[in-house]
């Protein structure tokens, strides 16, 4: 059973200047995790907006959970959880407070709120730090509490906004085996993300979307072959440049790039064929600079896909300076 | 339905506890109407002969605290601006609750704070000889009167919150608005002073028609300025009344039903 399903979205602003979304369709199966992966100013939040309840599409359709987010917003809220971009609580109150409010506002009542606010800061580590106001917060925990705030009476949809954005590595990580625990919970998800390894970490399915529509759509394996896995980069100098090409094309099976002194190609079979780069280098009496595996970026996803590099969309050029926040 | 009054509850009880988080912002929003009293008492006090028994202080109270009430609409404003911001809305626009609760929260929440005020500004008062003459029925009709301007201001300052969306411009604007409609009425100075043009105005402003209203159920026989024989001036409660309801008419289904189709 499809538990969220965006059809043929159209969102427009300033009287259909910028497209936000242009005909956008997905979908999420039951119980799975749906990761939506594309650069700033792709049409991500748009389309959670949209899915819910925040925004009115132009035209196009949506359910979640079975019922029409635009004719019955009122009790698709009622199932879903919201974890946005920007940490959306009250940052003068304590996490407690934030909590209980909430609890509240979800007429849980006052015992039932208290319980639940404790037992979800006992579960995301915030006991500590629970009568502190948020403005003491790192932004990993400000990002749990943000979670937690979601998940107040067990969402049967959870959408998740770039959790991660702005987290150090360690936040990140944490993150992600929280998000990871709430899966196996059961729950349906779908998740927006600028990094092409967080996707592969947390989703079953990844929507690739640029400029407002989705452009490919697959499992994280099936998108990574697509787009060759890991990469070979040896950096070395220039005159070293053509014999090193002819290396790692050897190595590789496919044509090496080359940028600047950065000599890169796919490999398959990772650190093996690190190594026999390396003693092929060093045979040629080649001496690289600079060597290592990188895995596949974003970037990478999109010069497979649509032959150029992820371009965020600019804002500069759309939105006149004196009317721009920050 | 039943949920409706206690979703606003639990969105005021927030703003009393932040209240109670950052008492900054009660300490500040306290102190500047105690200041104003002291100054316009100290300062214009000795040189105003305003000719009313019981000094210039008489006058300048109720003027005092229709301004401030008056400033509720920037400070609603500007709250609402920034939890818009803060991305709070859209949380709160996300749960299953009554579409009307954060505004009617909100409105609730400055108007509490607004007694608390209006207490303060009051006890003050007395310390520097106000005394009002009146009776205590008059006296409580008075103090109803301003709390419910600043509930009707309120109302106005949540439609301009979700319209301006940024909370400084808010501020900005809300005391540009506010502070020349304040000055342009009899609060502090008499109107037949002023120009012709700006007279006529400061008859038809609302401030005036409070500030009147309050001097007339303060006891005061002087009301400072209406001179001009309007309508207005000659009937500060009538027109007051008129006012507050024909704001609140307009403005509180007009500021939810923009609530409902705002998004951050
Ligand atoms: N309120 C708005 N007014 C004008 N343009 C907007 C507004 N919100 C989003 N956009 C534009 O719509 C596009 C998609 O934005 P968004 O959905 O926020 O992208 P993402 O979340 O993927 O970064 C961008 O070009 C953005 O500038
Ligand atoms: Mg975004």
């Amino acid at each position: 059973m499809k538990t969220v399903e965006a059809k043929h979205l159209v969102k427009t602003y300033r009287n259909g200047e910028v497209k936000a979304l242009n005909d956008l369709s997905l979908d999420v199966e039951e119980g799975t995790v749906l990761g939506v992966l594309g650069p700033n100013g792709a049409g991500k939040t748009t389309t959670v907006r949209i899915l819910a309840t925040l925004l009115k599409p132009d035209s196009g359709s949506a359910t979640v959970a079975g019922i029409d987010v635009i004719k019955h917003p009122e009790k698709v809220r009622e199932v879903i959880g919201l974890s946005g971009q920007y940490a959306a609580v009250d940052e003068t109150l304590t996490g407690w407070d934030n909590l209980v409010m909430f609890g509240r506002l979800y007429h849980l009542g006052r015992q039932k709120s208290v319980d639940r606010a404790n037992e979800l800061l006992e579960r995301f580590d915030l006991t500590e730090a629970a009568k502190r106001p948020i403005t003491t917060y790192s932004g990993g925990m400000r990002r749990r509490l943000d979670l937690a705030a979601s998940l107040i009476v067990r969402p049967k949809v959870l959408f998740l906004d770039e959790p991660t954005t702005g987290l150090d590595p360690r936040g990140r990580q944490d993150m992600w085996s929280v998000i990871q625990e709430l899966v196996t919970g059961g729950v349906t998800v779908l998740l927006t993300t600028q990094y092409l390894e967080e996707a592969d970490q947390l989703a079953d399915d990844i929507a690739v979307i640029d400029r407002g529509t989705v452009i490919a759509r697959g499992t994280s394996d099936a998108l990574k072959t697509q787009v060759g896995g890991e990469k070979l980069e040896i950096t070395v100098e220039n005159i070293d440049i053509a014999k090193t090409q002819e290396i790692v094309t050897r190595v590789s099976g496919h044509s090496a790039y080359v940028n600047t002194r950065t000599v890169s190609a796919p490999v398959v079979n990772g650190s093996r064929d690190l190594m026999e780069a390396l003693r092929a280098l060093d045979e040629a009496k080649i001496h690289p600079l600079d060597i290592g595996l990188r895995r596949p970026s974003l970037d990478d996803v999109f010069l497979s896909l649509t032959g150029h590099v992820a371009e965020e969309v600019n804002e500069e050029a759309v939105i006149p300076k004196k009317g721009r926040k920050k | 339905m039943n949920h409706a009054i206690s979703d606003a509850l639990v969105i005021t009880k927030r703003q009393l506890l932040q209240l109670s988080r950052v008492p900054e912002v009660l300490i500040f929003s306290t102190i500047q109407p105690v200041m104003f009293v002291l100054l316009f008492r100290y300062v214009f006090g000795g040189s105003i002969d305003s000719g009313q028994p019981g000094g210039y202080v008489q006058l300048l109270m109720p003027g005092i605290f229709v301004q401030t009430v008056a400033f509720t609409l920037v400070a609603t404003a500007a709250g609402l601006a920034e939890d818009m911001k803060k991305g709070l809305i859209d949380r709160f626009r996300s749960l299953p609750i009554s579409r009307g609760a954060v505004v009617i929260g909100r409105t609730l929440g400055d108007a509490l704070l607004n007694i608390l005020v209006l207490a303060i500004m009051a006890i003050t008062g007395y310390v520097v000889g106000w005394r009002p003459t009146s009776g205590m029925f008059q006296i409580t009709l008075a103090f109803l009167f301003l709390f419910m301007f600043g509930y009707a201001l309120s109302w106005i300052g949540i439609f301009v919150g979700l319209s301006i969306k940024d909370a400084r411009t808010v501020q900005n604007v809300g005391f540009i608005v506010t502070f020349p409609l304040t000055f342009l009425s009899n609060a502090f100075a008499p109107t037949t002073g002023m120009p012709r043009v700006l007279q006529y105005f400061a008859e038809w402003n609302p401030v005036s028609s409070m500030v009147a209203a309050c001097r007339q159920l303060f006891g005061l026989e002087n009301e400072f300025g209406a001179t001009a024989n309007s309508w207005p001036s000659q009937n500060p409660l009538a027109t007051s009344l008129i006012y507050m309801l024909l704001l609140m008419i307009i403005f509180i289904p007009l500021s939810i039903r923009k609530y409902k189709n705002t998004s951050a």
